[in-house]
């Protein structure tokens, strides 16, 4: 288990204030213009020496991201864009950073722009996260108040500002070039790629996405070296610390900061209570937020959480948002219900998604009736094979991989309902 | 839910002013892009919107709660120098936009795996048989209306429903009926967890920190 000192959200649950005098008392903007000071060669080594991988979900090396950023402006100017959109059902860490430890993600912002030549971020917050956003910018207000933004922004020479922009309801913003389009003021449809945002994002200038949680982990990383991170976990592709956010069937629903790798079953244990009814009464885990494929309890048994563990498990790390069902669990019911977000949320653009989800829906809707065949079983994973990888953006294959799971792990459960409602029509 | 979005419709007002201290946040709003790039306002300015309306409504009788009127979008075209009809694509789009009138108290119940794995479906039924009214309908009062939402981000404390900016987390059929018996007679609900517990922490206490748990008389 993590051992407090090596926590780096130690508000986590609010316990104290956000505000900026609680926030120094933490830690936070502790002779920020000495970092800046180092340069930012300094920085971007630093964070690929730590290892940190992008915490939004897709797990890519923060540091290699951030080179990727042109080294000398042409005159455009470069951005910073923070993905607060959090909508991946099953996660809800990110809320917990804009409320209780939004200088984090504000000092982060500094440091992280510097480090990519940007003199502005956006954050960009999920328009419900409304109570959070009025949090965040007043603790933005008090950086600014503070001369920690803005010109000379906390004494380093480098002026930087920080604007939050609110979405308003829709999962698809949260993909980075949706989200991009979206504080255009424009429907937040995915762009094609290329170009990749570093070349040409936010009004056509280089700019780089990042999750809350990534961005706000920054400061302490860099404050401590990237050896202190790359030192938790159990190597330095899976290093660091991490937020679980763990739901459905557990004793103890919540929110936990880990070190990366924990195993499944501890962390359930330890941090949750336990299952409902114990470990023995435990069916599957989605362990990522929902577009990741569910495990069954035998492979929740042993697995451990991080990148490549969940990899060679058929599934992803993805978000770390675990959530847990028992044996009562009518789990065909429990993925067909994800196959209904994934049709509300498709944006439309890409006949396989748009078409495609809708398909998936229906079959499954009849396959928690068991009004199917099963050969439909076989039908629907091929629709869902039509779909993964043939669309503009990642929502196609998120809306497939849960099915794909479900399928690959729980086909006996199918075929019986067929059957048990085909016993119940004669 | 399907949104109306009727731009004849009987109920669209004439015309539509944002008010004078509103008229400073819109110049404000603005000023946080770049120079040219004032449509990026065009979200803000909508929730602006719709949150001027909520507040004449909520005073209003019968009350109202706030949405977005076609005179208000065509208002915002103008300060943005943008066509109407880009307007009416981004409010369409994004699903907080009420583009018809809604119920001075929205309730907005989050359905989606691990809410419904906590109860959500006891909670929807608690809010419809409570105020005699089903999906996407307003009671006759113009007080509440219902509709299903997808997952609010707020997993671990579940089941839970938004109502206007308010979140209200980790309930049961009984708070469930308290808040919206509360909210019937406009006064103020507890917001957050029904059951006590600090945000996302466990509810029977602190796993880690423990020591600062203590300082700060959590424990
Ligand atoms: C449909 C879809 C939804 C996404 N939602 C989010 C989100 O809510 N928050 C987030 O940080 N990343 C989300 N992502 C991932 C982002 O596109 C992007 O990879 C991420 O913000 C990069 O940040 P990171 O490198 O710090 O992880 C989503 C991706 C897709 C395809
Ligand atoms: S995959 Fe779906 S959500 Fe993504 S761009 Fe295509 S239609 Fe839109
Ligand atoms: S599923 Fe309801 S808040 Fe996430």
């Amino acid at each position: 288990m993590l051992n407090d000192e090596d926590r780096i959200y130690t508000n986590l649950y609010g316990w104290e204030s956000f505000s900026l005098k609680n926030a120094q008392k933490r830690g936070d903007w502790d002779n920020t213009k000495a970092i800046v000071a180092k340069g930012r060669d300094w920085i971007i080594d630093e964070m690929k020496k730590s290892g940190l991988r992008g915490r939004g979900g897709a797990g890519f090396p923060t540091g290699l991201k951030w080179s990727f950023m042109p080294k000398e402006s042409n005159g455009r100017p470069h951005y910073l864009v923070i993905n607060a959109d959090e909508s991946e059902p099953g996660t809800c860490k990110d809320r917990d950073i804009l409320r209780n430890e939004p200088h984090k993600l504000i000092e982060g912002a500094l440091l992280a722009g510097f480090a990519m030549g940007a003199h502005a971020a956006y954050i960009y917050v999920r328009g419900e996260f409304y109570n959070e956003s009025s949090e965040l910018w007043s603790a933005i207000h008090e950086a600014y108040d503070a001369g920690l933004l803005g010109k000379n922004a906390a004494g380093s020479g480098w002026d930087f500002d920080v604007f939050v922009h609110r979405g308003g309801g829709a999962y698809i913003c949260g993909e980075e070039t949706a989200l991009i389009e979206s504080i255009e003021g424009k429907k937040g449809q995915p762009r094609n790629k290329p170009p990749f945002p570093a070349m040409a994002g936010l009004y056509s200038c280089p700019t780089t996405v990042n999750n809350v949680e990534t961005i706000a982990s920054v400061p302490t990383i860099l404050r401590r070296g990237g050896a202190w991170f790359a030192g938790l976990g159990p190597n330095e592709k899976n290093a660091g610390t991490k937020l679980f956010c763990i739901s459905g069937h557990v004793n103890q629903p919540c929110n936990v900061e880990e070190e990366m790798g924990i195993p499944l079953k501890e962390l359930i244990e330890k941090h949750c209570g336990g299952v409902h009814g114990g470990w023995k009464n435990l069916l599957a885990v989605i362990p990522g937020g929902s577009s990741t494929p569910m495990i069954p309890k035998d492979i929740c048994e042993t697995v451990h959480m991080d990148f490549d563990s969940l990899r060679e498990v058929g599934t992803a790390l993805g978000t770390a948002g675990v959530i847990v069902m028992d044996k009562s669990t009518d789990v065909i019911q429990a993925i067909c219900r994800l196959s209904q977000f994934y049709m509300h949320e498709s944006c439309g653009q890409c006949t396989p998604c748009r078409e495609g989800t809708g398909w998936v829906w229906r079959i499954m809707k009849r396959m928690v009736a068991g009004n199917a065949t099963v050969e439909e079983i076989d039908q629907l994973f091929e629709v869902t094979k039509e779909i993964e990888g043939h669309t503009i953006c990642a929502l196609g294959d998120a809306a497939a991989w849960p099915v794909q799971g479900l399928i690959k792990h729980f086909r006996p459960e199918m075929e019986h309902r067929i059957m048990e409602y085909r016993k119940s029509a004669a | 839910m399907k949104k109306p979005f009727d731009l004849h419709a009987d109920y669209q007002p004439e015309s539509f002013a944002f008010s004078k201290a509103r008229e400073k946040t819109v110049a404000e709003i603005i000023k946080r892009y770049p120079e040219g790039r004032q449509q990026s306002a065009v979200m803000p300015l909508l929730d602006l919107v719709q949150r001027q309306i909520a507040e004449e409504g909520a005073k209003a009788n019968p009350p109202y709660g706030g949405w977005v009127p076609r005179a208000a979008m065509d208002h915002i075209a103008q300060i943005l120098d943008m066509p109407p009809i880009k307007v009416y694509e981004v409010a369409s789009f994004y699903s907080m936009y009420n583009l018809a009138p809604v119920g001075k108290y929205l309730i907005q119940c989050c359905t989606t795996t691990p809410c419904w794995l906590n109860g959500s479906a006891e909670i929807v039924n608690t809010c419809k048989s409570h105020l005699n009214i089903g999906m996407d309908e307003t009671t006759k009062d113009g007080k509440f209306s219902l509709m299903e939402v997808e997952c609010l981000g707020a997993c671990v404390n579940a089941p839970m429903v938004q109502i206007n900016d308010d979140y209200y987390e980790d309930l049961s059929p009984e708070s469930m009926k308290e808040v919206l018996d509360l909210l019937a007679e406009d006064m103020n609900p507890q917001i957050g967890s029904q059951k006590g517990r600090k945000a996302s922490m466990a509810l029977s206490g602190p796993t880690t920190l423990k020591d600062r748990a203590k300082k700060a008389k959590v424990v």
